[in-house]
């Protein structure tokens, strides 16, 4: 029996465009415009290391910062800093960002220095190594990785569970690097179980993707405290209170973090950034994207360089058959919709999806007929129709009662939805009202 | 803002589902009452649908029949009536079902109580006469099973009355001709999941477990399956008591609302001055949705249970 989760929803997978695409290596071109914005993740910004007219190189750090909450930039080609200003990134932010013009040579930085096995490495030696090579939770959130393993003593950790569900609809990157690189992800999930000493390592993946499963099954087959766990294809299946439960059966408390009830859960793109860093002594400069949708002319999984433009990676990989109807940058369920494409690939860019007008149309929405879709699918337990009623009536302080603050914004309920009404796109909103004024 | 897709369930194939499941209940009036099944039915499905767009017109909001929902109240109001009644009944009653009790509250899925059955209500106190003049299918009038249970003492049903619940009929509603095509369309809308079973098998079973419990005169002695298989129970717990707008929305509310409904009509039908108590049992519980909603609620994630 696959683990899983209470409710959740089957929607629509759409990975045949590029599960079977093997991952691309697309190098940006001489003289191109890199973007580097100075906040990549969750927590502080980054001050810039360089000025305008300095020469860098490969690897280099261009952006820290003392905080703790907080993980440094790297340029990833060689060139010149030709400006330090304010730029649109994908999420719709205007960010103050280092902008690169590439000399396509690539030279490397000194501090690039590979490293041949991370045993003799102290606790804080590894937390050190990927702090400084910037990395953060490859999934979507962003948060600075090292943070995440830094837990406070008294919270006990025995589970690390390496996120390999990618249960979003149309995305196939986790899937394409778990085949690929699946040595990597055990790897990587060692060097982590050291800073976590005592924990088991998990690695989920679930069962729609079983070429995944053989290939991580294989390298940790005769590792003691390793395992895959196969998991029930269902959205959102990789959230990661949902994941939680699966795996031990626990509850993250509400306002709680995976930590209070013993779990660190990484994405796998974030365990091979961990395995680059020791081995290859290489800081996060380069991530896989998927890019696809029914108007993209070569649907596929590319490896892309951080700061290269979106439209340059669209124009590389082939370009658009049609004018897209809607740009989304993540999954089709919490991807964000942006009107510019100008915009530089960062840290958690996981895909981009050019959509069709048929695939982005939403039909009108009609009257709620109170079916109950939207409470049997939800993941939180909630009753989004009644979050949406206390919204339309403007009564924030029932939506709070309502446990509207506890949603997730996986968007099950807008989907499973057969009047089509925006519920997700309500409570979000209005969730984000109410988490700001209590300053969360 | 996400999401930025939707599933391709639609209002209208729900409720497409529910008139295929009524079809063979139908299909079979017509069988047993002839043409007169169907000329009660056609007009109360059609009185419905012009109820409705009128009533939207001349109050300027869209005009909504193309959601096939008032064809279903309709449908179900004339199943809910004797198949003599004079045409202008169903005509009354679907306009009463309509405009008075759902488009007056906010139409779709805003009226607290069941259309049909608030209209049936309201012809059953208004004509009382047309209202209960049952014909049995070979033309003979007489009482239902249901009234004789009650009237006649020593009525013991044979085999051949059970058959004739499942297949033929007593005289009856329209709708009510034969458990087994209500049975059939039942499960079709809970394998098609545009029904939860757990309003109607709740209903059906705690309706069956209080029959025994209470008995027709002595307790532990109903005839569980005679009182399953006769009157509106089985129409009632699949296609009535179902009905979205006014049942709950949490798993455990319609837990509660079949419960609910099988104790209260197990006590009109054995206690009251009516033969069934299917009609008025889901009426009642109809009101107390509201507050079933407000108590009755899944656990949320990483909370421990408590109410709103």
């Amino acid at each position: 029996m696959a683990f899983t989760f209470k409710r959740g929803i089957h929607p629509n997978e759409q990975k045949q465009y590029t599960e079977n695409v093997p991952i691309d290596l697309l190098l940006p071109g001489t003289g191109s415009e890199m973007i580097y914005p100075l906040l990549q993740h969750l927590g502080k910004p980054c001050r810039p290391l360089v000025e305008k007219g300095q020469k860098v190189l490969l690897g280099e750090k261009i952006g820290d910062s003392e905080e703790f909450v907080c993980a440094p930039i790297h340029s990833s080609v060689s060139g010149v800093v030709k400006d330090i200003r304010p730029h649109l990134t994908v999420v719709g932010t205007i960010v103050s960002s280092v902008i690169i013009e590439n000399d396509g040579k690539l030279t490397e930085h000194e501090s690039i220095r590979p490293r041949d096995s991370f045993e003799a490495h102290s606790r804080e030696e590894i937390l050190a190594i990927i702090r400084e090579a910037g990395i953060v939770g490859l999934g979507g959130a962003g948060f600075p990785t090292h943070v995440k393993l830094s837990p406070p003593p008294e919270k006990k950790i025995d589970t690390v569970i390496v996120n390999g569900c990618e249960c979003e609809p149309y995305l196939t990157t986790d899937n394409r690097v778990m085949i690929e690189e699946a040595d990597r992800i055990v790897l990587g999930l060692q060097i982590i179980l050291k800073v976590v000493p005592g924990a088991r390592g998990v690695i989920a993946i679930e069962d729609n993707k079983p070429e995944a499963i053989e290939a991580v099954r294989k390298h940790c087959a005769d590792l003691p405290g390793i395992d895959v766990a196969v998991m029930e294809t269902k959205y959102p299946q990789g959230a990661e209170k949902q994941l939680i439960s699966a795996i031990t059966g626990r509850e993250v408390p509400s306002g709680g973090l995976p930590n209070d009830v013993g779990c660190i859960v990484n994405n796998v793109d974030t365990v091979i950034a961990i395995h680059r860093a020791f081995f290859r002594g290489r800081p996060l400069m380069r991530r896989v994207v998927t890019l696809t949708g029914g108007a993209v002319r070569s649907p596929g999984n590319y490896k892309v360089r951080l700061g290269m433009k979106l439209n340059d990676l669209v124009e590389m990989a082939g370009g658009l058959i049609c004018a897209p109807a809607k740009v989304v940058v993540g999954g089709p369920l919490m991807g964000t919709a942006i009107f510019d494409i100008d915009v530089p690939i960062v840290k958690t860019t996981s895909g981009v999806l050019f959509l069709t007008e048929e695939e982005a149309y939403i039909p009108p929405e009609k009257n709620c007929i109170r079916c109950g879709q939207c409470v049997e699918h939800c993941p939180s337990g909630l009753i989004p129709t009644e979050l949406n009623t206390d919204i339309l009536r403007e009564n924030g302080e029932m939506f709070v009662r309502h446990n509207g603050l506890e949603c997730i914004e996986c968007g099950s309920c807008s989907y499973v939805c057969p009047s089509k009404r925006r519920l997700s796109q309500a409570i979000r909103t209005v969730r984000r009202v109410e988490l700001a004024k209590r300053g969360r | 803002m996400p999401p930025h897709i939707y599933g391709t369930d639609t209002i209208v194939r729900r409720m497409r589902d529910v008139l295929f499941a009524l079809a063979p209940a139908f299909v079979y009036s017509i069988y047993c009452y002839g043409l007169k099944a169907f000329y009660v039915t056609a007009v109360s499905v059609l009185s419905a649908v012009f109820a409705e767009g009128v009533f939207q017109k001349i109050n300027g909001r869209e005009v909504t029949v193309g959601d096939l929902s008032a064809v279903i109240t309709g449908l179900l109001l004339a199943f809910n009536l004797p198949p003599d009644v004079p045409l202008w009944i169903p005509v009354i009653g679907s306009a009463f079902a309509i405009v008075a009790v759902k488009q007056l509250f906010g139409g779709l899925g805003n009226n607290f109580v069941n259309p049909a059955l608030a209209a049936r209500a309201f012809l059953l106190a208004s004509f009382p006469a047309h209202m209960t003049q049952w014909a049995a299918p070979d033309a003979v009038a007489g009482a239902t099973y249901l009234a004789r249970l009650k009237g006649e003492s020593g009525f013991v049903p044979q085999v051949s009355d059970y058959w004739a619940l499942l297949f033929w009929k007593e005289g009856g509603c329209i709708g009510e001709t034969s458990a087994a095509v209500l049975i059939l369309g039942g499960l079709y809308l809970i394998a098609r999941k545009v029904v939860n079973w757990r309003i109607p098998v709740f209903y059906i079973g705690s309706f069956a477990l209080f029959a025994f419990l209470l008995g027709r005169g002595s307790f532990f002695s109903g005839d569980v399956l005679f009182e399953v298989l006769s009157g509106g129970l089985l129409l009632g717990a699949f296609f009535m008591a179902t009905d979205y707008a006014t049942s709950p929305i949490t798993p455990g509310g319609k837990i509660l609302m079949g419960v609910g409904c099988g104790f209260l009509t197990v006590i009109i039908r054995f206690y009251s001055g009516y033969p069934e108590g299917v009609s008025y049992a889901i009426l009642i519980m109809n009101l107390a949705v509201p507050l079933i909603d407000q108590y009755i609620r899944p656990r949320v994630y990483g909370k421990r249970r408590r109410a709103a």
